[in-house]
Order: C-alpha cells, then structure tokens, then sequence
C-alpha cells in the first residue's frame, strides 16, 4: 500500500511529511493489509494533520473506509497544545458496543431448545426496522437517563446494581449534558429505549470452544463449552441524530477555527471552544444512551433465560467502540491528559489500570471482539504493552470485506438461514436481504484479526466463541 | 471526486434523464439521483434513500408531509434535505415513495408521501442512521441535467 513501511511483522507506518504532525501506525498482518482499502491510509493521514494530535494517528487490524476517520482509527489530543474533538473521529453510532454474559449454563442446556430460546428472544428483544420499544421515556425521564446511562436503567429496575461495575465509566459517563442534545434527538430516541436495531447489530447465544490462556480465562469466569450471551448495539436514534448535527456544525464552523479539512467528513472543533465542549456534552449523553439501552435489552435477556432455564445472567464485561474520551497516558515518559478517540476501535486497558473493577484489575480489560452471524466472536484482554502501543486500544469486529449489494448479489437472506440451520445457528430476523447483507463471507475473517491485534500486542486472545442463536435486526 | 455516471440505471419508469441508483461503499451504501433539474434529482436521490430500506414500489403514498431545508450550499442542502427525511423515517416510522421538491436558492420545500412501515409486506432490510458528507456532490453534467450524490451510513 502507497508510502506504507514495514515495522516488525504487524506495524506499518509512514513518517509525518507535508501537513502530517505524527506519523501514521497500522496494525495488520501482511494479509490484511494487501486487502485493506486505500481509504484507510489517505483517511489515516488526514487525521494526522489535525491540530494537537498526540503520539501518532492510528489503524486497527480490522480497519476500513470509515467517515473522515477510518473505521478502526484511534488518536488522541492535548486540549491545551489547540487539539480538537471530532464528529467524524465518533461516528453516527456513538458508543456502539459489545457486551457479554455469563449463562451460567453449557451449549447442550443451549441446544436442546435452540429454535424455542430463538423465538423468545427474538419476540422479545424488539428488532430490525420500525421497531419501537415498550419503554416511552417522557422529556423529564430522558434527561435522567442521559445522565445516567446504565446507572439510570438500573435505577428504573432494569438489572442490578453489580452490573454497573463491569460496564465501562461504571455504567454512567461523566460530562454528559442534557442541554447540548436537541429536541429533535430526543424525539428521535422517544420510542426506541431497548431496541436493537437493525445492520450489523445483533443479539448472540454463543458457545466457548477455545481458551488460548487458561489463567485469564479462569479470572474472567470462563471455560470451554460454556454458553454465553453478546447484545451488540449501540446509542439509536438519538446518537445518530447528535452525529449528524454536530458534524454540519463542525463541517461549518472548522474554517473560522483556522483548520483546513482535507474531507468535510473530518469535521471537527477545538476542544476549548464552545462547540467542542458542547459536542463533548451531547456526545457523553448520546454514550450513556447507549449504556441504557444495552442494560434494557440484558433485562429483556434476563427474563427469557429465567423462563426457560431459571438461570441468573452475569455480565461479564461491557464496552464501547466509537467514543471520545479523556484519559491519562504516559507519553514519552510525561503523564499527559488526552482526548482518545476510538472509531471502530475498543479500549483495551491493560492489568493494573486504576479504572478497570477491582476482581479484573490484575487480568486486564475484556475486549469483546464481534464476528459474524457464522463464524466467531472472541474475548481478549489488554496488555500493559497496549498502553504503550495505541492508547491502550485494540480492534472491534471483522470489518467489511464487501459491499451490501455485492453481498446481495451474491448470497439469498432465506438460503443464508437454512444454511446457518444445518450448521446449527439458529437465526431470527424480519428482513431477508438484511441477512443476505450480513452473510457471514461479506466480512473478513475475525480470527485473522485478532490474530494480528495478538501479535501487535495491542490484546491477548483468551477465548473464542461461536454462534448457536443470532437474533439479527 | 467522484463523478456521476453520464447514464444512470433508469429504474422504476423513471425518464432516461431522471433516474436513481445506489453505488458502492464498503461498509455502507451510496445514493445518487439525477434529473432535468436540481430539485429532481434530490426527488430521485430520495427514491435511492427509500430503496436502500425497502422496494419504493410496494410503498404506498397514504400520508403526506411537508419538508423546509434552508441552506446557501447545495451540497449541504442535499446532506440536509436527506437527513430531514431519515428524521421522519425514523420518528414516524414511515417509508416515502413519493416527493414533490422545489428549490429556491437556499430554501428547499417538498411534499412528501408514503406510508407506516409493514414489516410483512416492505420486508424492511436496514435502518439509516445518517446521510454522509462521504463520496458528496452536486453537480451538472454536460447535457444540462443535474446529479446529487453522497454515502448513506446503514
């Protein structure tokens, strides 16, 4: 790929020139980066031109063509050396993430009433388009609720207050602020509390097949053939609505902010301004949205396992892909206090890190890795050398290896179901082409991913996963 | 930049000068509409919105609605005038399959029609978080005709 320079087996950089001020650093396995878009190193360098970006201007093994940041992008920024926060560097979906359960059961339990449980969830976990929630949360309701995040819905009676501990932030992002979200984001959030979604978001029944790393495994509760349950999704509406606010007013304000964008989509404004600080604030709340809704759609869970089973689910650990936030971090050897965006990309904490719980301290953060609908997902953890590496982040998914109609051309939604059926993956959704859209080869291969993220030392594989239920929006 | 194609795929009885079509993105879906005017083909573009949902022809025109974007860029106009109707698909549950746009320098006024989305009969494929200043333009080609086109985020 154009001006990129190998570094050891799974770092490729550029050295800044012209308007860089960091270089540019990708993570991948060389098979990952023959077929890596071109996108991904024009999008890379833009981000390394940006004002008071820190260290350098990152890509994850799974990254992609994203949206002024490259899907898999990581930096980060110095408030006081004139940084700027980025809508683009969020994305539409903020705090889209992953969070995994304990069933407390193993994959027979799983099997012997695999279509009966895919039904229940899949009546119960409202999904796919034009899907409303049973919870309508009023004006007063939802403001608390932006506060609050998962803290709020456990509050309401939706979980448990030991949740709270497993979920990034402790379940409630600090800095939100109600006032920065417009009406029409709330509007757009009214109905849509503790529903899926629809794309790539999913919700899991998943069994464990491998365990790389015996200790960590046994410190995250986890052994081969248990069943466990991931929810994908991330803050609805409403964080779809701020992202494209904030991004028309960032795209419209950057040039009386002297900063030149080399795509629209890069729009982005200096963390000590007003509309910074304002984004900031809208951003938090649109993350505790996301928190929320990921703790409703575990309560709905929880009431479909206690039916069928009488089992108590346990979170393991929850965590979001595209954020901003402040953090500290040991640069050059100075402990610096920095704005890290993650675009498709997971924090990746490494043992020790004062803001991970307690029992998991010593292990590291869980990094939950989402494939496919038919192949894998895995659990990782971070690494002290991650800290060191991007930030402390890793990888999020597969990442796309094809395009939505090329993937409709190619696989029929019905077909990818029965054939999921025979391999026993029981899959719900209302909408066919969706799932001819999400067929499992229009992604690139996960374990290849979190291979190269392993070998990178940006996280350390613990577990592997495979699908048994996949409730698909 | 990406240039529109000079024949896009006529689709749904569309004139050969006005048509839609989607292209490719990676990981999303881009829209593109092309009509004798520009107001055409944001209506066309709009049809390429719905189409990434459902099929604009099994959408019936039962509600209608009207929509005001006011904006001096015609790029931005366009990124608005698709996110006003990604708001109402969203807020109202609703598909549109039918749009009656006028521009007036910066001022966009449309009519809109469609219907609640029927999961059983539009077999609703994909919800749309935001259209995109990815892959956007709005341009005039040779013949006089115009072209507005950007990535959708799915």
């Amino acid at each position: 790929m154009k001006g990129l320079v190998r570094h050891g087996d799974t770092e490729w950089r550029i050295e800044p020139t012209g308007a860089m001020r960091v270089p540019v650093v990708i993570f991948a396995s060389e098979a990952l980066i023959r077929d890596m878009d071109d996108k991904v190193v024009e999008q890379a360098v833009n981000v390394a031109g940006l004002p008071g970006i820190v260290g350098g201007s990152y890509a994850m093994p799974d990254a992609h063509w994203g949206y002024g940041f490259p899907i898999g992008g990581v930096a980060a920024f110095d408030a006081d050396q004139g940084g700027v926060v980025s809508g683009g560097g969020v994305g539409f979906d903020i705090a889209c993430g992953v969070r995994t359960l304990h069933t407390g059961l193993d994959r027979e339990a799983i099997s012997a009433v695999r279509d009966e449980l895919a039904e229940a969830l899949y009546s119960t976990v409202p999904v796919g388009v034009g899907s409303t929630g049973s919870i309508m949360i009023d004006h007063r309701r939802m403001d608390a609720m932006l506060a609050g995040g998962a803290a709020w819905a456990v509050g309401e009676g939706y979980g448990r207050p030991e949740d709270l501990s497993r979920i990034e932030e402790h379940g409630r992002m600090a800095g939100a602020d109600a006032k920065r979200v417009s009406d029409f984001a709330k509007k757009r959030q009214r109905g849509e509390m503790g529903t899926l979604g629809s794309g790539n978001h999913y919700l899991e029944v998943q069994a464990v097949t491998d365990a790389y790393d015996a200790d960590a495994a046994a410190a995250l509760g986890i052994a081969i053939g248990d069943a466990m349950v991931s929810i994908h999704c991330g803050s609805r509406g409403l964080g779809h609505q701020i992202g494209t606010e904030y991004l028309k007013q960032m795209a419209v304000a950057a040039p009386g902010f002297g900063i030149r964008l080399p795509e629209r989509e890069l729009a982005c404004a200096p963390l000590q301004s007003d509309l910074g600080q304002a984004y900031l604030g809208a951003m938090r709340a649109a993350i505790n949205c996301a928190l929320a809704n990921r703790q409703i759609i575990t309560h709905l869970t929880r009431r479909v396992f206690e039916d069928f089973f009488g089992a108590d689910l346990a979170l393991l650990y929850d965590v979001s892909h595209n954020t901003c936030k402040l953090e500290e971090h040991v640069v050059d050897g100075e402990k610096r206090r920095l704005y890290v965006h993650r675009k498709g990309a997971t924090r990746a904490f490494g043992p020790g890190h004062p803001d991970l719980p307690e029992d998991l301290r010593a292990v590291g953060q869980p990094v939950l890795i989402g494939g496919t609908m038919g192949t894998a997902s895995y659990i990782l953890v971070g690494t002290e050398q991650s800290m060191g590496l991007a930030f402390g982040s890793a990888c999020h998914g597969a990442g796309r290896a094809m395009s939505r109609h090329a993937a409709t051309k190619r696989w029929h939604g019905r077909a990818v179901q029965n054939e999921l059926a025979a391999r026993g993956i029981a899959v719900r959704s209302p909408s066919a082409r969706g799932l001819a859209e999400e067929a499992p080869g229009a992604y690139k291969d996960v374990s290849e991913v979190v291979l190269a993220a392993e070998h990178a030392g940006l996280a350390r594989r613990v577990a592997r996963l495979e699908p048994l239920v996949c409730i698909k929006g | 930049m990406v240039q529109c194609l000079s024949h896009p795929t006529p689709a749904l009885g569309a004139a050969p000068r006005s048509a839609w079509r989607h292209f490719e993105h990676r990981a999303d879906i881009g829209v593109e509409g092309a009509g004798a005017s520009l107001a055409e083909a944001f209506e066309q573009a709009a049809t390429a919105l719905t189409a990434i949902v459902a099929d604009p022809a099994s959408v019936r025109a039962e509600r209608r609605y009207m929509v005001t974007c006011d904006e001096p860029d015609p790029e931005l106009l366009f990124v608005d005038w698709l996110n006003a109707l990604i708001y109402r698909m969203a807020t109202e549950r609703m598909l549109f399959s039918r749009f009656a746009v006028r521009i007036s320098g910066a001022r966009l006024r449309a009519e809109i029609w469609g219907e609640t989305v029927d999961p059983a009969r539009h077999h609703p494929a994909v919800e749309i978080k935001g259209a995109t200043y990815t892959a956007l333009s709005v341009s005039r080609r040779s013949d006089g005709s115009w072209c507005a086109r950007c990535v959708v985020d799915v």
